[in-house]
């Protein structure tokens, strides 16, 4: 919100050049809107009513780890652990259910509840161990993931039906896409709406500043994490219930994606700016382009270097964007 | 089968550290029940697994007691709880006791490879199985026929949809052994079926999670497949949940492991076949090749165990 929301100098625009500043200002989406445009062409399949319903499915997941993901980079830290995390959340909840016989509300809570202490954990260590948040959240990466082995036993667990939820249709209502923008509606709150967001925001511009200034940082970090690690929880309840079971090895490599879609929406790794919006833009810009990969039958070879690709160029464009501006 | 496991790599890092605190500890500990068997080297026939967490490999075991037991050979085990470095101990310790042979089922092909070469340097034949290792010299290879495994996917699948229509494959980690010969054997064989046509093949990477968001995109675009041919189990089971009730019915869906989840959507109707591994039989081949060895013969460079068909029929045995 502070980085990015620029002030438009006040001269006689002429529209075009209104529409270039606002497309420089919004690369991500732009990138996005040409990206559509270009599949639709390119296949009658793509922009169809199930297909997008498809894609918001389809994005969901990584949406939620991006949303919590964009607090943890916005306090220029970075959180390696959300997909490890994300799985021993829907294990131990379907743990809880198979063979702890929990009730189904509960079984959701416990996802959550891992997930957020896991969060808390990590963010302990880093506020008040000091330890790098690369070296917290890798050794959170290994630990979650180990845990999640330990409780499974190397195979999927089935979860409680309440879980499923996550994963299925109310009323005609994807509950992945309901999910996605309800955590993203939460995330935006917080960011531009809370005392909480704002501290993010200072403690990633200028840490000893933030510090001086009387901001809680530590608690601020600690924070940080524990809701990076309740998204975590979420997207794993989403993750497991569309699949019915929760996977030994489920989500592992989201964090990249994760990082990739809170990077392609805008923020900075150096902190200290990133929104909501952003993120949701860049988590569904990787699902398009997995979607459009697929529906053009692109080898499975190519698709890692198109994405790549992709990733570069919509940071560079930033990156390019934000040099001119200044 | 090398189940696939992509968080290795991940966690390799960390355990390399943690690995070099241990290895002393490691050592000093296998030492001494190397001692305390008394010098039993001689007949002896270590057999280094991988990790006994993961049934498939308890079988191995299982299988590899047994053909012991009737050859009337000692077998030791050891289990390496996938950690590359406890296996290098182990094999380590081969060395000093002094057995017969080794059977090795490396944790990972690359790591193993230095132990094996020191096994080449103190002339003790080494075997490997289910998982081949990069360098070093073995007497024996043996491996589930993954080749003509794809290509008994291929009849299975080809004989449920009779021979014409449109199919999907989803294809495992690029450039994986298995995905390879998977994929050589299943192309290999659905060319001979004139009329089926393979209208997509994606990866999705062994993954159940992403064997669903690519099997509803390629479905998205060729709404009038009628059957799909999975890499393995979870990938096959993550179609199933992208057809819904069409699965089974209008769909038919293979998939190749035979894993649990696998064999029970084989049961439920909505996998119509997986392409079962022998894991017990790959053990006990194992051991009759080291048999040979210990008795001065000359060891078949190869073994290929087959795979079996699972379906609705013989599912029951395999359960």
């Amino acid at each position: 919100m502070t980085a990015t929301a620029q002030t438009t100098s006040p001269t006689r625009r002429s529209t075009l050049s209104k529409v270039g500043h606002w497309a420089m200002n919004n690369g991500a989406l732009v990138g996005l809107i040409l990206l559509c445009i270009g599949l639709f062409i390119a296949t009658p399949a793509f922009l169809t009513i199930p297909n997008i319903i498809n894609i918001g499915i389809q994005a969901a997941v990584v949406a939620i780890l991006a949303f919590g993901m964009t607090f943890v980079i916005v306090t220029a830290g970075i959180d390696l652990s959300v997909g490890s995390v994300a799985a021993l959340g829907a294990m131990v909840s379907a743990y809880s259910f198979a063979s702890l016989n929990l009730p189904g509300i509960l079984t959701v809570v416990v996802g959550l509840g891992v997930g957020m202490l896991a969060g808390s954990i990590s963010g302990l260590a880093i506020a008040y161990g000091k330890l790098p948040a690369f070296i917290a959240t890798l050794a959170m990466m290994s630990i979650a993931r180990g845990l999640t082995l330990v409780v499974s036993n190397g195979t999927p667990i089935d979860t409680s039906d309440t879980v499923n939820i996550f994963g299925s249709r109310v009323a005609g209502i994807p509950v992945p896409i309901f999910a996605m923008v309800l955590a993203g509606v939460v995330c935006w709150f917080i960011l531009s709406r809370t005392v909480l967001g704002r501290s993010m925001y200072a403690v990633g511009g200028n840490i000893e500043a933030a510090r001086l200034s009387g901001i809680p940082v530590k608690r601020v970090l600690v924070w940080v994490y524990a809701l990076s690690g309740l998204f975590a929880g979420l997207a794993g309840l989403v993750l497991a219930g569309r699949l019915r079971s929760a996977g030994p090895q489920a989500g592992s490599g989201y964090e990249l994606d994760a990082i990739a879609a809170v990077v392609i929406g805008g923020a900075s790794l150096a902190g200290g700016s990133g929104r909501a919006t952003g993120t949701l833009i860049g988590a569904i810009l990787l699902a398009v382009i997995r979607n459009g990969l697929n529906i053009l039958n692109v080898s499975s070879f190519w698709q890692q270097v198109v994405i790549g690709c992709v990733i570069a160029l919509a940071v560079g464009f930033d990156v390019f964007r934000r040099k001119t501006d200044s | 089968m090398s189940p696939v496991n992509p968080t290795r790599r991940q966690t390799l890092g960390l355990t390399a550290v943690l690995a070099g605190a241990l290895s002393l500890a490691a050592c000093n500990r296998g030492g001494g029940e190397a001692g305390a068997e008394g010098g039993g080297g001689g007949g002896t026939v270590m057999l280094s697994v991988s990790t006994q967490t993961n049934p498939f490999f308890v079988q191995l075991v299982d299988g590899a007691r047994k053909a012991a037991e009737e050859l009337g050979l000692t077998l030791e085990v050891q289990d390496a709880s996938d950690d590359a470095s406890t296996q290098a101990n182990h094999l380590q310790n081969a060395i000093t006791q002094g057995v017969a042979c080794v059977i090795v089922n490396p944790t990972d092909s690359d790591a193993v490879s230095a132990s094996i070469e020191a096994l080449n340097a103190a002339e003790i034949p080494v075997i490997a199985v289910d998982r081949n290792a990069t360098s070093g010299e073995l007497v024996s290879y043996i491996a589930s026929d993954n080749v003509a495994g794809g290509a008994q996917a291929a009849q299975a699948l080809a004989e449920a949809i009779e021979d014409t229509g449109q199919i999907l494959v989803l294809q495992g980690v690029p450039g994986a052994s298995a995905t390879r010969d998977r994929g050589q054997g299943f192309t290999e064989e659905i060319a001979n079926h004139g009329d089926i046509e393979v209208v997509a093949e994606q990866t999705a990477n062994f993954d159940r999670a992403e064997g669903l968001n690519v099997a509803t995109n390629l479905l998205q675009a060729n709404p009038d497949v009628v059957g799909i041919f999975a890499h393995n189990d979870e990938m096959a089971l993550g179609a199933i949940e992208a057809l819904g009730p069409r699965a089974g019915s209008e769909v038919f869906v293979v998939g190749f492991d035979g894993t649990g989840n696998g064999l029970a959507a084989v049961e439920a109707g909505t996998m119509h076949a997986t392409i079962a591994q022998q894991p017990g039989e790959l053990g006990a081949q194992a051991v009759e090749q080291a048999q040979t060895v210990v008795e001065g013969g000359s060891p078949e460079a190869e073994v290929q165990v087959d795979v079996v068909v699972v379906t609705a029929e013989n599912v029951s045995e395999y359960l």
